[in-house]
């Protein structure tokens, strides 16, 4: 079914077009040196206003997950992974996404993985796949 | 170090009600609200003229959607009362927003009584239409929302997803089971045996629940409350009015609120969420311990999150809940520290964080009837999960 796509904003914006790109943009405090997430207009550990977008590798590791198996919506093809990933760059540094290609049975916390882009009307979504 | 001031010990719960619990009830959702405060009122030895504040949370955020179809400007019309002060709002520490604030208006010497109610009628929403609850109806069209935005697209349709993820990596971190877990549910189910007004009262086994439909891994059917119709309401009065009122007030002791990490639901702890923060305030502001406490009533939302207060409030040591809770016997209403006495969410209904407010009264105040458990004078209420998490504590005088 059809996903539910969000509606854009200057600071959310290179987030979700990165993909056109190829790249997982993470805001990124040019002061603190620190990467944040979502996307804000302001640094939210110093305050600095020298924040921006900034490639990442794209890498990470799944710090947790979940097999859902409902069928919230009668469309809804189930079932699929849902999955915190942790990104390389920084400790404590997340966002949520869908793990692709592999089979419930396989999915495992500490699991390597990589970002694959699936483009929907302006969005590109950052999902994931196993990094082998 | 307790601060100087702790005004909501200033403060006390005085009266409480509860309309019927369908599922789904007949009755509308105003007039369900009006019976739990009418009875909440008179309940305290009240009148009409004594109100003169009344608050909830979340209010009518949506329409008059199923989740909170009554809010206090709606209500105060319908009730014809006369305040100083009234408030809701989804925004704030959880599900008991509407207690903290009515304390505070009454610290602050707005009010002398205060109606708090919490109100849902999801139950009668849900026979139309089974994606009423849904996160992904929050929004219409595209979703803007700060929390939401980034959860929504890859297809977290409900809490239940986030809760699951939050339960693996508890399972995880502490080698905790679903054996263990089932003990949450079947707990609740032993105690709302005894509650007249619960939604389910069958006694459940380990079986039934490994044998539960799966919801969000390892989240089963049984782990995720039940939907109901039912209004519950407190109320809350300044500490020197309320000698004048029916019941022995039940003081606030200490409240906690506190949210010492970004509000989302990836980027705080995932085995401490707001819950750790939270009970760490409340026992800052208190010189009563955990093993002063006689009953605690914990958010059961989700069974994941009963395990995650129980650690957040000391009741046993961090990452430890699992083996607290594998036998059953340490939380069951005879045990060192009985949990959702009324069968809880998980059970009783889905009434939403004041349902634990009305409980620990009505066993603080010995009129829980067959479920009445030994006589305490401590109790605590706790609500939320993931961001969202307030707690109280609570001493009958």
């Amino acid at each position: 079914m059809q996903r539910k796509l969000p509606r854009l904003t200057a600071e959310t914006a290179p987030f979700w077009h990165g993909g056109s790109a190829g790249v997982l943009n993470i805001h990124y405090c040019g002061s603190c040196k620190r990467y944040f997430h979502p996307p804000a207009p302001v640094c939210p550990t110093c305050w600095s206003l020298e924040v921006g977008p900034r490639a990442v590798s794209g890498r990470g590791t799944v710090m947790t997950y979940t097999i859902n198996y409902q069928v919230w919506h009668p469309d809804l093809q189930v079932p699929y992974v849902i999955a915190i990933i942790e990104l390389e760059e920084q400790p404590g540094l997340r966002i949520t996404s869908n793990v692709i290609g592999v089979q419930p049975e396989q999915m495992a916390i500490g699991m390597p993985v990589r970002v694959s882009f699936t483009q929907l009307e302006d969005i590109w979504l950052p999902l994931f796949e196993e990094d082998k | 170090m307790i601060p100087d001031r702790v005004y909501e010990k200033n403060v006390a719960i005085t009266g409480i009600g509860q309309s019927e619990v369908g599922r789904p009830s007949s009755l509308s959702a105003m007039r369900l609200t009006v019976d739990a405060c009418l009875e909440a009122i008179d309940d305290a030895g009240l009148t009409r003229d004594d109100i003169d504040g009344v608050c909830c949370w979340p209010g009518d955020t949506d329409n008059g959607g199923p989740f909170s179809p009554v809010g206090p400007s709606a209500l105060k019309s319908v009730l014809g009362l006369n305040v100083n002060w009234f408030g809701g709002g989804y925004e704030g520490p959880g599900p008991l927003t509407g207690v903290i604030n009515g304390a505070m208006a009454i610290a602050a010497g707005l009010c002398r009584h205060v109606l708090v109610f919490r109100t849902i009628h999801e139950s009668s929403a849900r026979a139309n239409n089974k994606m009423v609850s849904a996160l992904t109806g929050k929004t219409q069209g595209r979703d803007s929302s700060y929390a939401w935005q980034w959860h929504t697209p890859f297809n977290v349709f409900s809490a239940a997803n986030l809760m699951g993820m939050y339960a693996q990596r508890h399972f995880h971190e502490n080698g905790t089971t679903s054996e263990q877990l089932a003990q949450i549910a079947i707990t609740c189910r032993n105690n709302a045996a005894l509650n007249p007004k619960a939604v389910f009262r069958k006694p459940l086994t380990v079986d039934d629940y490994l044998s539960s439909r799966m919801i969000s891994t390892p989240l089963r059917l049984l782990d995720c409350d039940v939907h109901c119709d039912a209004s519950t309401a407190i109320v809350l009065s300044r500490i020197d009015a309320s000698r004048d009122t029916r019941n022995p007030p039940i003081r606030i002791e200490a409240i906690g609120a506190a949210l010492h990490q970004p509000w989302s639901w990836d980027q705080i702890s995932l085995t401490e969420m707001a819950a750790f923060d939270v009970a760490r305030m409340m026992w800052a502001r208190t010189d009563i311990h955990p093993h002063d406490v006689g009953a605690a009533q914990l958010y059961d939302g989700f069974s994941i999150l009963t395990l995650i207060w129980l650690e957040a409030l000391g009741f046993c040591p961090a990452g430890e809940g699992g083996r607290f809770i594998e036998s059953g016997h340490r939380i069951a209403r005879n045990g060192e520290i009985p949990i959702n006495t009324n069968g809880g969410q998980l059970s009783a209904g889905r009434t939403h964080g004041l349902g634990y407010v009305h409980e620990a009264c009505l066993q603080l105040w010995g009129r829980a009837g067959d479920r009445q458990i030994k006589p305490h004078q401590v109790a605590v209420a706790a609500a939320g999960g993931g961001p969202l998490g307030g707690s109280l504590l609570l001493v009958k005088e």
